[in-house]
């Protein structure tokens, strides 16, 4: 299998960088249509590479850590566009379309290419589970850079020194908007996920021995932290940066349930 | 009789730009003010100054910095300037002797080089400031619809607003605030984002007040209160700023519905305390407040900046700002000057373009003049 779609969606996220950094730079309303229609671009092409993956395959591309990771990267990508265009905001765009280059960049130079075997056939549910999953992993992904860079606004701002770089950012709010949109797509895709994967589950095995997988618990943790940060971001003494600071906290969880969990302790999950 | 014709040829009369003007670094308010220009004059002057044959196309730039004519003569006419200041000083009926010294004379590329720099924001008192853009646009579309303008004025108007455009857009001389006041405004703007759904309160009424005022207005600012302890002074700055007049006594109560608060009174006392600010923000639900203290001494208790969702910025703080920043602009000099030299290279290689056309038309214009002799001979 040639990879030409993947080079050529990592070339478009490139230039849509290229066109969000500029506006950044010199805000021009042509410049940032441009670098979302880049950026569409590179999600619709990265669609097909991902679909000519699974067509190689005969299942959705996770079953090898390039599939997985790619197909992260371009739930990433669906998910910000989404929110880009629901909160008229694109000033976050260089920060993602960045994140999304390194992460394909190094996944095209260290991951092996090389078509996996033809996973056990395991029906439309099982895929659907796993890629809402993935789907939530890449919303909550987001919500950790959004805050990050809210905490890095936020820092400047309280120390009365900002440089040259401080008035390229995006606003407090709009950062803060955007990272409780994003958490809300990923508990919503994490609930559907979870339903899908109980469902399946519940076919193939018939009996509750699922419940005692790790997996379930460090995913029913996820849940709770983040619903936790979405009902604290809006109180008094926690809206703000202390409510970004979870945010970005809570990703490590997730880190730890896609990996450590993935890797080391489940033996229902071991997709990676 | 065609052979004479390539001999002059090489004499076609080849269009020359002038200029002659003064601004803020040349002549003093008092003389600007006389040599100002209105809207209507501009277009009067421009007009007379065809139909006395002292310019072949004429645009006048007046801005409370500057007074501009710039025009367009034959290489053949004698000393177009002296016609042009001639004119400048019969107009606005002032004696010749008080431009001696204070009024600028270009001519061709320095001409264009000139207006160049005009519209990039280099020639301007606030470096790289926006609004000369605004005004040069004016000023050439309002000329051009009289049509007092030609080709060579066309040219040089529209290169000089695509010169002002990219400056502003390659390079940062016009991006960071260069006054406290919007400084302040564009703080608010990185906490909150547009400031259309947002509303400030700004305490005292005086020129600092309001020119804060302004800026919020200008950027779009939901609601607007204005306090001050004396209530006909915050009437006036809320009637001029479209704003609402609060009493004073009412300050506490309406603190919470502020995001933006901007103190600037006199007086010794510290007017907003750390426990009044601490109740707004509870009140408030935890929404953060930006604070901006204009006042000496300081209207608001220092030690509010440790509050939680409290931005704290009193005047040092953004007078560091502001210096911060023209020193930025004054770095992007350079860039905005190697734009201006390679617009004005690509104007002379046009005019050159266009001066030989001018002397094959005056050639063919020479030999069908010539044939028409013979014929009628």
């Amino acid at each position: 299998m040639t990879n030409d779609l993947g080079y050529l969606s990592l070339a478009l996220y490139a230039a849509s960088f290229c066109c969000y950094a500029r506006i950044l730079y010199a805000p021009h309303n042509w410049l940032g249509r441009l670098a979302t229609l880049l950026l569409a671009a590179g999600i619709l092409v990265q669609y097909f590479a991902l679909l000519e993956r699974s067509h190689a395959m005969h299942a959705v591309p996770y079953d090898d850590l390039y599939g997985s990771m790619s197909l992260f990267a371009w739930l990433l990508a669906v998910t910000y566009l989404g929110l880009e265009i629901f909160h008229r905001q694109r000033s976050m765009g260089a920060f993602v379309t960045l994140l999304l280059i390194v992460w394909l960049g190094s996944l095209e130079l260290f991951a092996p290419l090389e078509k996996p075997l033809s996973p056990a056939a395991r029906g439309p549910l099982f895929a659907l589970h796993v890629t809402l999953n993935t789907w939530a992993y890449a919303a909550f992904a987001l919500s950790f850079v959004l805050s990050l860079i809210y905490l890095a606004e936020n820092r400047i701002l309280r120390s009365r020194h900002p440089g040259a770089a401080f008035w390229r950012f995006p606003a407090l709010d709009d950062l803060d908007r955007m990272a409780r949109s994003s958490v809300y797509v990923g508990l919503a895709a994490l609930s559907a996920g979870v339903v899908m994967g109980l469902i399946w589950a519940h076919r193939l095995m018939g009996d509750s021995s699922i419940w005692d997988d790790p997996k379930v618990a460090v995913t029913l943790a996820i849940f709770v932290i983040y619903a936790m940060y979405l009902r604290l971001s809006r109180r008094t003494h926690w809206r703000g940066a202390r409510a970004a600071l979870l945010c970005a906290s809570n990703f490590a969880v997730v880190l730890f349930s896609y990996t450590f969990v993935n890797l080391y302790l489940t033996r229902f999950h071991r997709f990676l | 009789m065609a052979a004479p014709s390539n001999a002059k040829a090489s004499d076609a009369p080849r269009a020359r730009i002038a200029l002659v003007g003064c601004n803020h670094r040349t002549a003093p308010v008092e003389l600007r003010e006389r040599l100002a220009f209105t809207s209507q004059q501009a277009l009067d002057a421009a007009t007379e100054l065809r139909r006395q044959g002292i310019l072949e196309e004429a645009v006048i730039l007046s801005t409370c910095n500057r007074s501009e004519l710039y025009g367009v003569t034959m290489e053949t006419s004698p000393t177009p300037a002296d016609a042009m200041e001639e004119f400048l000083t019969s107009f606005h009926r002032i004696p010749r002797s008080q431009l001696d010294g204070r009024v600028y004379r270009w001519s061709g590329a320095d001409a264009v080089r000139h207006l160049f720099r005009v519209a990039a924001g280099l020639d301007s008192m606030l470096l790289g400031e926006a609004e000369i853009l605004g005004q040069l646009r004016t000023a050439y579309g309002e000329a051009l619809a009289r049509g007092v303008t030609g080709p060579v004025l066309n040219r040089v108007f529209q290169g000089a607003l695509e010169v002002g455009k990219r400056v502003r857009s390659e390079t940062e001389i016009g991006s960071r605030p260069m006054s406290v006041a919007l400084a302040g405004v564009k703080l608010a703007e990185r906490i909150f984002g547009n400031l259309k759904g947002h509303s400030a309160m700004i305490l005292g009424a005086g020129e600092v007040a309001g020119q804060v005022a302004q800026q919020l207005r200008y950027r779009g600012i939901g609601s607007l209160r204005i306090v001050n302890r004396s209530y006909a002074h915050a009437a006036e700055l809320a009637g001029r700023m479209d704003g609402e007049a609060v009493a004073w006594e009412s300050l506490e109560k309406i603190m919470p519905e502020a995001d933006v608060i901007v103190t600037s009174v006199g007086g010794a006392d510290v007017v907003l305390t750390r426990a009044a600010l601490d109740s707004a923000i509870t009140a408030r639900g935890g929404r953060p407040i930006f604070v901006v203290d204009l006042g000496v001494p300081r209207n608001v208790a220092p030690e509010s900046a440790g509050l939680y969702n409290l931005y704290l910025y009193n005047v040092d703080d953004l007078g560091e700002i502001v210096e911060q920043n023209k020193k930025a602009r004054e770095a992007e000099i350079p860039r905005a000057e190697s734009i201006v030299a390679a617009h004005v290279a690509k104007f002379e290689a046009w005019r050159g373009r266009l001066g030989a056309a001018e002397t094959v038309r005056h050639s063919i214009g020479l030999r069908d003049a010539s044939e028409s002799g013979e014929d009628q001979d």
